[in-house]
């Protein structure tokens, strides 16, 4: 760039065409050699590199139950209903995992209100022993991919009363299952504690059959 | 814990940018230097390919041409496959050719560096379409940027009439930096779970027995360089809140740096090119004043949580979790949402329409200023205008020709810049003033009352800003939507980037002016100072009128 030697700030029209027209094929050129090597090597030499290293990361951490099947990947969630299991978090498109997604309820959106009242309602009804202000927040949300395949400790505690009745495993039992699935912070510092709600389930499934 | 998750990130950015910016200067400098020797083997039989003979320097026409051009040449390709996906190779999931509209936007966005998305990603794109045009542009657009924002820097700290060789940049950002970065992010995403496979979708029994279907693909090689190249278009509809595009806290943190970084890492390759490290450390520290006061802004109103909600009388003490998901919970969701929008990424890990109304004035304002960090090379470019725009105000005021860099900043110079700060606002208001109007635009809107302002603010915000995330909620993939909106792109990207380069070019003819004891410095507190209070004057009475009407108002109303 400090070259003494360069083109005259000047330039005529003439050398300016000149200047496009190289342009134009070697910008043709440089399109080709970036769309193959950005849009097709690129992608297809890390999928072989990933199949090849890590091929259980690579497939979608899949998860077996005790007889081997697979019942889904330990990162998306699943949805319970029956009051037996632990429940996870509000899904509008009930974790189905083939799209994504959420209703973007604006926080004054009339719906969003209404639906979090009825899940109040409806907790109220099947967890009498569980007094409302211990219902944390995230159990009453849908979460922003609607696949969340987490709740937070909290969460799982107050079904604990529930789940202990219905299937007649004592309390302390299940404290110490959400305990052992109960995932600490990364490195210690980042993101929440959580629980993956179906990894908790097949653990209780085990203890239930 | 929040405070300090987030902080330790803050520190982590702060450890990365002398590296980085010095990598950058070493790579376009265009001296001998190491990195020829880790690299020039690859270059050559690409200059061989492409036929760039000669290496000669151009003009900031000549290189403006050559980048608009290359990227017309990748738009027509990227609509042809996009039209044509449903014959071409790698489709398992037998997805169909995409409709004439959206495959327009679509384009637009992912060669403007926005990555608005007005499709869905597992339903919408064959894994073709997938990896040679999302993933192909992400990588092109990224190049694109940050040539022509070396180009600038170099023309407003050198003297002469060349600028550079855009095609030798250009192959020089692929493979020197996004390429070799993308690679390696990609397999530790992979090691962290994220999948990357050709194999069609998966379907599963659930444990109550019911059919559950799981998309899967190449994911993890398109998001390292969605975030590294600032695109930010999601392989899935909900972005960065999958899980399967961000598994965990810890990758989340990845996924932040790598947007991050380099752009923070410019002002300090812009401070070795002008030869003042403590110009680009000037520059760095009120982009930093402004991230992180906005970043203040979103913690605290995300954290008290949606007022609505709070007082139904359950424990409250999570804050906002509608639109997040638990392993990131606030803070992780609240930098996010603050980088992503300052870095003008566009990814999301938390739905941005769900944000308390406080809370989405963060992600709103970082667009409209459109200068902290910023994406590859834009948000400085537009920085260092805010800071010719501040020496001519600090000029006027003590009546003496201002000058920057040792240049003197004249009439032309100031037209120019005059047409970038108004183009802004001007694309951003006017369409969603159209929007608010017309009944096709009012179509899309879903959420009602005040919201139902910021969705289409947002929207164009977005497109204007080279962004790309949106208020998501609005039905956006209509004809009006899709045309208003690419049009708003591509106006966004390519008049400020030709107007700065007109800029630069104008300046690097310049006669240098000696520095005397009389001279405005440029590289002390003071400019800081007076740089920050012109970024948020300008913004502020631009843009504060219409956020009353919407965010402002949205709040009054259910606090």
């Amino acid at each position: 760039m400090n070259n003494p030697v360069q083109t005259s700030s000047t330039s005529t029209p003439h050398a300016e065409a000149g200047n496009a027209r190289v342009s134009v094929g070697i910008a043709l050129r440089a399109s080709l050699v970036f769309i193959v090597l950005c849009g097709v090597l690129y992608p297809l030499v890390t999928t072989g590199a990933a199949q090849l290293l890590m091929p259980k990361q690579a497939g979608g951490s899949l998860i077996t139950d005790e007889s081997g099947k697979v019942v889904g990947s330990e990162l998306i969630g699943q949805n319970f209903t029956d009051p037996q299991f632990f429940h996870g978090r509000v899904s509008s498109i009930e974790y189905n995992a083939a799209g994504s997604g959420s209703n973007n309820y604006a926080p004054s959106n009339p719906e969003m209100i209404d639906r979090t009242k009825a899940s109040i309602e409806a907790w109220k009804e099947n967890n009498p022993d569980v007094p409302v202000s211990e219902l944390p927040m995230d159990l009453v949300t849908n979460s922003g991919s609607g696949l969340d395949p987490h709740i937070s400790p909290q969460a799982a505690d107050i079904q604990i009363p529930r789940i202990s009745k219905l299937t007649e495993i004592p309390e302390a039992e299940l404290q110490q299952l959400v305990k052992k699935h109960t995932e600490g912070r990364d490195l210690g510092v980042f993101g929440e504690p959580r629980v993956n709600v179906l990894k908790l389930n097949l653990a209780l499934r085990e203890l239930l059959s | 814990m929040g405070i300090i998750q987030i902080a330790i990130v803050i520190l982590v950015l702060l450890l990365l940018v002398k590296p980085l910016g010095t990598y950058l200067y070493q790579v376009f400098r265009n001296e001998d230097n190491r990195t020829d020797k880790w690299f020039s083997w690859a270059e050559k039989p690409i200059f061989a390919l492409i036929g760039l003979k000669d290496r000669k320097g151009m003009t900031w026409k000549g290189y403006a041409l050559s980048f608009v051009i290359t990227n017309i040449i990748l738009v027509a390709s990227g609509y042809l496959i996009l039209r044509l996906q449903k014959v071409l190779p790698f489709n398992p999931n037998g997805i169909d050719n995409m409709e004439s509209t959206l495959s327009f936007n679509t384009i637009i966005s992912f060669m403007t560096n926005t990555n608005l998305q007005h499709y869905s990603g597992e339903s919408g794109l064959s894994y073709f379409a997938q990896m040679a045009v999302i993933t192909m542009m992400m990588f092109t657009s990224a190049a694109t940027g940050l040539c022509v924002a070396i180009a600038f820097i170099r023309a407003v700290t050198s003297k002469g009439t060349t600028v550079g060789n855009f095609f030798e940049d250009f192959v020089k950002a692929h493979i020197r930096v996004f390429i070799p970065a993308a690679f390696i992010i990609a397999m530790v995403l992979v090691a962290l779970q994220v999948p990357q496979t050709l194999k069609p979708a998966l379907s599963v029994t659930t444990m109550e027995g019911s059919e559950q279907q799981i998309a899967v693909g190449p994911v993890a090689a398109l998001e390292s360089i969605k975030h590294l190249g600032t695109n930010g278009g999601g392989y899935m509809g909900v972005n960065s809140s999958h899980p399967f595009e961000n598994p965990s806290p810890l990758t989340n943190v990845i996924e932040i740096l790598c947007m991050w970084s380099l752009g923070a890492a410019l002002p300090y390759t812009f401070g070795l090119f002008a030869k003042s490290r403590k110009q680009g450390w000037i520059i760095f520290s009120v982009m930093m004043t402004l991230f992180i006061g906005f970043l203040s802004l979103n913690y605290a109103a995300e954290s008290n949580g949606n007022p609505a909600l709070n007082r139904l009388g359950i424990d409250a003490s999570q804050g906002s979790m509608e639109g997040k998901e638990v392993r990131f919970g606030i803070a992780q969701s609240s930098l996010f949402t603050t980088v992503t929008t300052a870095a003008t990424t566009g990814s999301v890990n938390n739905m941005h329409d769900t944000l308390t109304p406080l809370g989405g004035i963060t992600p709103l304002s970082l667009m409209m200023l459109n200068s902290v960090f910023g994406g590859k090379g834009v948000g400085l470019m537009n920085m260092l205008m805010y800071a010719i725009l501040a020496v001519f105000l600090a000029g006027l005021m003590v009546g003496r020709t201002p000058e920057f860099l040792g240049r003197k900043i004249e009439a032309r110079e100031m037209k120019l810049i005059a047409i970038v700060i108004l183009v802004h606002p001007f694309i951003i208001l006017a369409p969603t003033a159209l929007a608010l109007m017309t009944d096709a635009g009012q179509a899309g809107i879903t959420n009602a009352g005040f919201h139902g302002i910021s969705q289409v603010l947002y929207e164009y915000t977005s497109s204007a800003a080279n962004n790309g995330s949106g208020f998501e909620g609005l039905a956006d993939n209509t004809l009006f939507w899709n045309i208003t909106t690419g049009l708003v792109m591509l106006f966004g990207r390519y008049i400020s980037m030709i107007a700065l380069l007109a800029v630069g070019g104008s300046l690097m003819r310049k006669q240098w002016v000696p520095e005397t004891l009389g001279t405005f410095r440029t590289d002390n507190k003071l400019f800081a100072g007076i740089l920050l209070a012109v970024v948020l004057i300008i913004g502020a009475l631009t843009f504060l009128p219409v956020l009353v009407l919407g965010p402002i108002a949205e709040h009054l109303t259910i606090r």
